[in-house]
């Protein structure tokens, strides 16, 4: 073989630790090397020419860049050398930056690493072999799971560019939280006059279909051909005929059913409609509240349905639907607070959650718009907000920045003023988070123009005195302890991944951070994209965001999924396992172990049973080979020799 | 030969990791992100699943002269491929019991499970690991090992058939 190693100073990030000239030299002396040298940025355009240009000067076979991790650029330097005229699986990676310069301080014991791992790199480079794609074809169907303003950006902008879209949808109505919301900040504008254009363009759209009250249970195959199994749980209504006229909601005797719409601070019925602007308007039951279901007797909806959908009969359903992307939208839910013994834990009626205090500021709401308070219904005067319930609190295992409580507090802060004129409003802060355009414009506003008072430190108490509520805390500027009298405390609740994420990461094959937010493929250049092909992340299931930045998200994940359906076919990861059919013996152990079916009982010519991979549906992930008695299925590109040769170049066998 | 094989004058002992892509390899990725300073005596061969690491890698790897093996994974439950690690993990624990009998230290060896945002995690795991091969010292010649182990006619599974490319 003739191998060139190319080693990167990637700038001074390698350089400077690790001696790039001289471990080019070195990287010289390992067998079937004929070219190497050291190069300021190997993944530019000069440093990629120059690839070229070594592998048609010096006849090269093989090539290693020894440089940052190959999960950062194995994928560009492959194509490099493809473009060279090398098959593209005749390439390794040594990480000598995330590996070696980044973590060791020793120059010389650095350069010692990098030079064994390059080592490792040509040992298994001159036991590699070319490997070529099949190619196949992709299923243009999106599915996005879960319909908030994430979910919908990204359904409308695949729908618009021709894709069909399935959106599933766990609640009855799409809309997410921001359905519940009043206004939004900064520009103080309705936040259904926003959305709800959208929630109807996603009901109307020809090339959209809607599964609400839906989840995904089961996913199998891989991108470009999904089957995603859908559960459509049972609403007890026929939708296919439900008008949402909503006169089984007037009727329904069940009038003390909790309202999650409403964040529970209010009742509905048994059957009802979430709200006015719901997509899809239909009527759904809450089978733990309807007297037919529990206890056999009312059937009132049936009977005053005027087109005959009522169903007490009916079950869940699972559909099956082949996509071949899918976008995670999911979002998530508020952090339950009632850890916090300071403010009542859960247990004071006029402490509220900010998403509660949203309720009762919507016009849509259950008082109307009119800011009153639930445990006697009088308007507020005095009116507390505490930030960070559940934000960099380390203590709560919740050390992260819930990112947009200062932004939504202070607008939370401006409407109660604009609600209630003679108000006055404090919000208790740790520091004001306000990056964004016009975003710190916007919280001085809330100080200077709507007199907020913003006292910057912790709550330490909230207890009932009388009808209201007295708040301790510190102000740590002034230097002082203070307490208020308030009428109504808003605690701003930090946000925790929507409950089950972890299933459906599962699910999905994706893997979650230490906070159980999705993780992106690269926290800089994949930031919509996961570790799995074809499943891609918007909105706040990936971490938390605003509103615009949930957009953005969404129409990059959409744009993302339309580049993987512009192609007519994908072509396959050779990675896969091989059956070596003169060593099978057809045991089958590998069919057996193998967890995605991808193995199948076959037979020769002459019908002896032989071991059948299915390249495409195989993962790679090697388990069977590992399996096998004979050695007879391997994992291209990490062979038994090409892992053993990895092996002896660092620890040589011995000689006896 | 190359320059670079006799580690010990550094200091330094001999201690192969094998890591999983998805997780541990992406977690040692993020630790030198975060520049955690790591002992430099670890050298990473990366597998796409901890389910890919036969335990005669490991054995040879010892039985080759080194001086500790570390294995770090997805945690259970987490596999990019469903249930590799477990999988490795029966293989691996079977692995421990066979290693007295094949005259290497069980304490040579360690698995692990470390995610793709346990930056901290991983960067524990190699001070400790590290420390505790230094704290063993270099691995006793091995030739004893092989000699006996072709006695227990193990000596197929220890050197590498020729059937890998496949
Ligand atoms: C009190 C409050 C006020 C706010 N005010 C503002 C503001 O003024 N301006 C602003 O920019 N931002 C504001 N925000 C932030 C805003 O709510 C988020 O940025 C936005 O809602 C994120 O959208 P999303 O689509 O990512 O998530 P979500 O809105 O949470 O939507 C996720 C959707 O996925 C569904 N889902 C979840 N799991 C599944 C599953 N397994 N299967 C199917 N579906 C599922 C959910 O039911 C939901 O419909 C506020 C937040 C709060 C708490
Ligand atoms: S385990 Fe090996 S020998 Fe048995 S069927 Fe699979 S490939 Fe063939
Ligand atoms: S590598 Fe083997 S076990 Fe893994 S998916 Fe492919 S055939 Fe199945």
């Amino acid at each position: 073989m003739h191998i060139g190693v190319f080693v990167c100073h990637c700038g001074s990030n390698i350089s400077g630790t690790v001696d790039c000239p001289q471990t080019a030299k070195a990287a010289g002396e390992f067998p079937d090397v004929v070219y190497s040298t050291d190069e300021m940025y190997t993944c530019s355009e000069p440093g990629q020419e120059s690839i070229i240009r070594a592998i048609k000067e010096h006849n090269l076979d093989g090539v290693v860049v020894a440089s940052c991790s190959p999960r950062m650029h194995e994928a560009t330097f492959r194509r490099t050398v493809e473009r060279a005229g090398l098959n593209p699986y005749m390439f390794e990676m040594a990480n000598i930056r995330e590996h070696v310069s980044w973590v060791g301080r020793d120059k010389a014991l650095n350069t010692r690493k990098a030079i064994d791992l390059i080592g490792m790199a040509v040992a298994k480079l001159r036991n590699g072999t070319p490997l070529f794609s099949e190619r196949f074809n992709v299923t243009r169907k999106l599915m996005v799971i879960g319909g908030g303003v994430a979910g919908i950006q990204a359904a409308l902008d695949a729908a618009d560019s021709g894709i069909e879209v399935v959106l599933v949808e766990r609640e009855t109505t799409i809309g997410g939280k921001m359905a519940k919301l009043d206004k939004t900040f900064p520009t103080i504008d309705c936040s259904s006059c926003v959305l709800g254009p959208k929630m109807v363009e996603v009901a109307q759209h020809p090339k959209i279909t809607l599964y609400a009250a839906s989840e995904v249970d089961n996913v199998s195959g891989y991108v470009g051909n999904f089957t995603v199994q859908v559960r459509k749980r049972a609403v007890y209504v026929d939708w296919d005929a439900c008008t949402g006229c909503g006169l089984c909601t007037e009727k329904c005797p069940s009038r003390k059913t909790p309202d999650p719409f409403n964040e529970l601070i209010a009742t509905t019925t048994a059957i009802n409609i979430p709200f006015p602007q719901a997509i899809p308007k239909k009527a759904t039951i809450n089978p733990d509240y309807c007297l037919q279901l529990t206890k056999g007797k009312c059937g009132v909806c049936a009977k005053v349905c005027p087109v005959g959908c009522i169903d007490f009969e009916q079950q869940d359903k699972i559909e099956e639907v082949q996509v071949g992307a899918i976008v995670v939208a999911t979002g998530y839910d508020l952090f339950d607070y009632s850890v916090y013994k300071q403010y009542g834990a859960g247990k004071l009626p006029d402490v509220i959650t900010s998403l509660q205090y949203e309720r009762l500021l919507n016009a849509s709401g259950p008082t109307g718009g009119h800011v009153l308070r639930p445990s006697d219904g009088a308007e507020p005067k005095h009116v507390v907000f505490i930030q960070c319930v559940g934000s960099r609190d380390k203590s709560k295992g919740r050390a992260y920045c819930s990112s947009f409580c200062c932004m939504y507090t202070a607008k939370q802060a401006i409407l109660t003023k604009s609600h209630l004129p003679d108000s006055q409003s404090y919000v208790f802060y740790m520091d004001i988070r306000s990056p964004g355009k016009g975003y710190d414009e916007f919280t001085r506003r809330t100080q200077e123009l709507y007199g907020a008072q913003y006292i910057r430190g912790r709550v330490s108490s909230i207890h009932q005195h009388g009808s209201s509520l007295v708040v301790r805390g510190a102000d740590t500027l002034a230097g002082m302890q203070v307490e208020i009298k308030a009428d109504l405390v808003v605690l701003a609740v930090g946000i925790e991944p929507s409950r089950n994420s972890q299933k459906l990461a599962a699910t999905l094959h994706i893997s979650a951070d230490t906070d159980g937010f999705f993780m992106e493929g690269h926290p800089k250049l994949k930031p919509v994209e996961t570790n799995t092909a074809g499943v891609f992340l918007a909105g706040c299931c990936q971490g938390p965001r605003d509103i615009p930045t949930s957009v953005s998200m969404g129409s990059a994940a959409a744009a993302k999924a339309m580049v993987l359906f512009s192609n007519e076919q994908l072509e396959s990861d050779p990675q896969v396992a091989t059956v070596n059919a003169t060593r099978c013996v057809g045991c089958y152990k590998c069919v057996k172990t193998c967890p995605f079916g991808a193995i199948l009982e076959s037979e020769d010519r002459w019908k002896n049973p032989k071991a059948e991979v299915l390249p495409t549906i195989c993962k790679g992930c090697g388990i069977c080979s590992v399996t096998c008695p004979h050695g007879a299925i391997q994992l291209n590109h990490f062979t038994d020799n090409q892992l053993l040769a990895e092996v002896n170049a660092i620890c040589p066998l011995p000689t006896i | 030969m190359p320059p670079s094989n006799d580690l010990k004058d550094g200091g330094e002992l001999r201690i192969i990791g094998f890591l999983c892509n998805w997780c541990s390899y992406s977690g040692a990725d993020a630790a030198g992100v975060a520049r955690l300073e790591q002992p430099t005596d670890l050298r990473i061969i990366r597998t796409p699943c901890t389910g890919r690491i036969d335990p005669l890698f490991i054995l040879r790897a010892l039985i080759n002269g080194a001086d500790g093996v570390l294995v770090s994974g997805c945690h259970p439950g987490d596999c990019h491929y469903v249930e590799g690690n477990f999988h490795a993990r029966r293989r691996l624990e079977t692995l421990k019991r066979i290693l007295p009998i094949s005259g290497i230290d069980p304490e040579r060896f360690k698995y692990t499970w470390v995610s793709a945002s346990e930056s901290g995690r991983w960067q524990e795991t190699v001070r400790e690991f590290t420390a505790k091969i230094h704290a063993l010292g270099p691995a006793p010649r091995m030739t004893d090992v092989v000699s006996r182990s072709k006695d227990l006619s193990l000596e197929g599974l220890l050197l590498q058939d020729e059937n890998g490319g496949a």
